[in-house]
């Protein structure tokens, strides 16, 4: 028994866990993976809406994640932005923030977006005003009440503009935008908030063909200078993204791959098309 | 030059900001220089219900901060309003001196009258100005940064939050009444005789109360203007509008609330500062819950979010109530009701709504 504890203090493969600051300043990259989810439980009065869930995002990645309604998607979101802790597992942010130790606020600033199912801009904000505030900066109170925007900061918010296609729009109010210009406005929200990884709920919802068809290109196109993590239900936009497939149910992964295996797949047919 | 920039685009402001220019103008002149017997004479009575009124204004402008920008609604905002009130009343409790009933050069009357030995310790200081004014500030600004410490870091919201303010402003009327705890009971802080040295009951001296309102006016809303013009505003809004966004963009929700709401009550306690000289008194009714509601109204009719429409629904509304309390004094609360439903029924944006509405459309 001891000699079993000697030999793992030993092992040097490994670095003891209390050794590892939780909240790094930087995002590192080193191992080229961006998000890593290990284990994670979350259960809502005995109900286990993720289960046991294990998912890897490499740094550049575009991945589609698709699912049953109830298979957790929305939850696996919520814990990675901090927004509901887990009972179980680990969630970690390049490899050294420890995003289970970080107020939502704060893994906004480290560097993580989210799109949220229903578009929710400021609607009372112009498309300038909506992207002002969304800018990475300093977000305490003081620095805040004094803020003005450097010429840098004008710039990067025309060409976050010129990105999303609302450039016409800018001195309009969120409110008045149609309901695609306003998921393009969410991700241009992302994109001055520098987020490194971006996640994204159900993105074309509601739209049309068209806009999907650009929603599409807008998210390839941000694939590679940052991770995308798409939760989408149609599958002719899942197809259209070309990239790989995770696929969750009742809480844990099912399947992973391409579009194409993941529509061999014998088990995923099943669920989403016989049996439970 | 900064006073231009801060009201550039703020016709409400600008408007606001001149008439209070032409008050502080014209009204000494016809309180002082004009004669009594003059049609233009205006009695020092007026001249204290305007400085009144213009106290109630800057109330309704804190309110509206954190109300019209923030979307607290505070229903507990006279409690600020009337801490202001009684450290400004224990200041002038002080000057009496020994011109009391009982001639005490130390003890207030109440304090003989129930008989205490000494000065309590936190009357202690209060016969200074300087120690006063810092009270008038301090106490209701941490009541509010405590209390909204507490409530904003879990998360309460809505009318929930409202409703515990209600809760906070009664606790303390309940407890001011008590006679135990040293501020006079239920007859509070009266009898006051002057103000730095100056007879609260000369007509020169209410000229001066009158212009340190208007002057506190004009800055409070200039304040609050800068803070609702900078980003610190904007983001405000947009917490008012969506405060989980917010909070997933990466502004810290709770201590934006925490500032904002902090700085509304220490304003508010401003306006009771100034409130309580001009009438006289200070008593635990100003805590009373209906007190705050009706702050709430102000705004409401005069159109919350613009700052100056709260002014104006405060002075408008109390000019409407010291009419009809006047006239036909059942009447009043019927009448303050009334006027909430309608104007949350008819005029959700209130009268600046309406008159930006013609504007528009003409």
């Amino acid at each position: 028994m001891i000699k079993q504890t000697l030999r793992s203090m030993l092992d040097r493969t490994q670095v003891y866990d209390f050794m590892v600051p939780s909240v790094a300043d930087e995002l590192d990259l080193s191992h080229g993976t961006i998000l890593y989810l290990e284990g994670i439980t979350v259960s809502f009065d005995g109900f286990k809406a993720i289960d046991d869930l294990n998912l890897y995002i490499d740094a550049g990645e575009l991945r589609c994640i698709i699912g049953p309604n109830g298979a957790g998607k929305t939850t696996m979101m919520d814990v990675i932005t901090g927004k509901t802790k887990p009972d179980a597992g680990s969630a970690w942010f390049g490899q050294r923030m420890n995003l289970l130790r970080m107020s939502e606020a704060e893994i906004a600033v480290a560097g993580i977006g989210r799109k949220f199912q229903k578009p929710t801009v400021f609607e009372n904000h112009t498309v300038f005003e909506n992207l002002e505030l969304a800018m990475s900066s300093n977000k305490n109170v003081f620095p805040t009440l004094f803020a003005s925007l450097s010429s840098e900061q004008c710039d990067h918010i025309d060409e976050v503009l010129g990105i999303i296609g609302l450039n016409e729009q800018v001195k309009k109010e969120a409110g008045f935008l149609s309901h695609g210009q306003k998921q393009w406005l969410e991700i241009g929200m992302l994109l001055v908030q520098k987020a490194e990884l971006l996640l994204v709920d159900e993105p074309v919802a509601g739209m049309t063909h068209q806009e999907m068809d650009r929603t599409a290109e807008l998210l390839r196109t941000l694939a590679g200078t940052q991770s995308v993590v798409v939760v989408e239900h149609d599958m002719d936009f899942v197809r259209s993204l070309e990239s790989p497939v995770t696929v969750l149910h009742q809480g844990h992964v099912l399947a992973e791959g391409s579009m194409e295996d993941i529509q061999n797949d014998q088990r995923v047919i099943d669920v989403y098309l016989g049996g439970h | 030059m900064f006073i231009m920039r801060i009201l550039k685009n703020d016709p409400g402001g600008q408007i606001l900001m001149s008439l209070l220019l032409i008050a502080l103008l014209v009204v000494p002149v016809l309180n002082l220089v004009v004669p009594e017997s003059s049609a233009l004479h205006l009695s020092t009575y007026s001249v204290t219900l305007l400085g009144k009124y213009l106290t109630y204004a800057l109330l309704a402008v804190a309110v509206d901060l954190v109300w019209g920008y923030l979307g607290i609604l505070s229903l507990g905002h006279a409690a600020f309003f009337a801490l202001g009130g009684y450290a400004m009343g224990m200041y002038l409790m002080r000057q009496i001196g020994d011109r009391g009933v009982y001639g005490n050069p130390v003890l207030p009357d109440f304090m003989v009258f129930l008989n205490y030995t000494e000065l309590p310790w936190f009357w202690q200081g209060f016969d200074m100005f300087w120690l006063a004014t810092i009270m008038i500030v301090l106490v209701p600004g941490v009541l509010a940064y405590v209390f909204g410490w507490l409530a904003f870091r879990s998360r309460v919201t809505g009318v929930y939050l409202s409703i515990i303010t209600q809760a906070l402003t009664y606790a303390l009327m309940l407890a001011f009444f008590r006679n135990e705890m040293g501020f006079g009971g239920n007859n509070g802080l009266t009898d006051f005789k002057d103000l730095l040295g100056f007879d609260l009951h000369a007509d020169s001296t209410r000229i001066g109360l009158f212009i340190a309102s208007a002057l506190a006016l004009g800055f409070g809303y200039l304040v609050c203007r800068a803070i609702v013009k900078s980003k610190l505003g904007r983001v405000a809004v947009a917490i008012r509008d969506a405060e989980d966004r917010t909070r997933f963009i990466g502004y810290r929700v709770e201590y934006v609330k925490l500032a904002l709401f902090t700085f509304s009550a220490a304003l508010a306690g401003i306006a009771g500062a100034l409130y309580v000289p001009q009438v006289g008194i200070i008593n635990p009714g100003e805590f009373s819950p209906l007190n705050s509601i009706e702050v709430v109204i102000w705004v409401a009719v005069g159109g919350r979010g613009t700052l100056y429409g709260a002014a104006a629904g405060a002075v408008l509304v109390n000019y409407a109530k010291t009419y009809f309390t006047g006239a036909f004094p059942e009447v009043w609360l019927f009448a303050l009701g009334a006027l909430f439903v309608l104007s949350t029924l008819y005029l959700p944006k209130g009268l600046v709504g309406v008159l930006k509405r013609q504007r528009a459309s003409s």
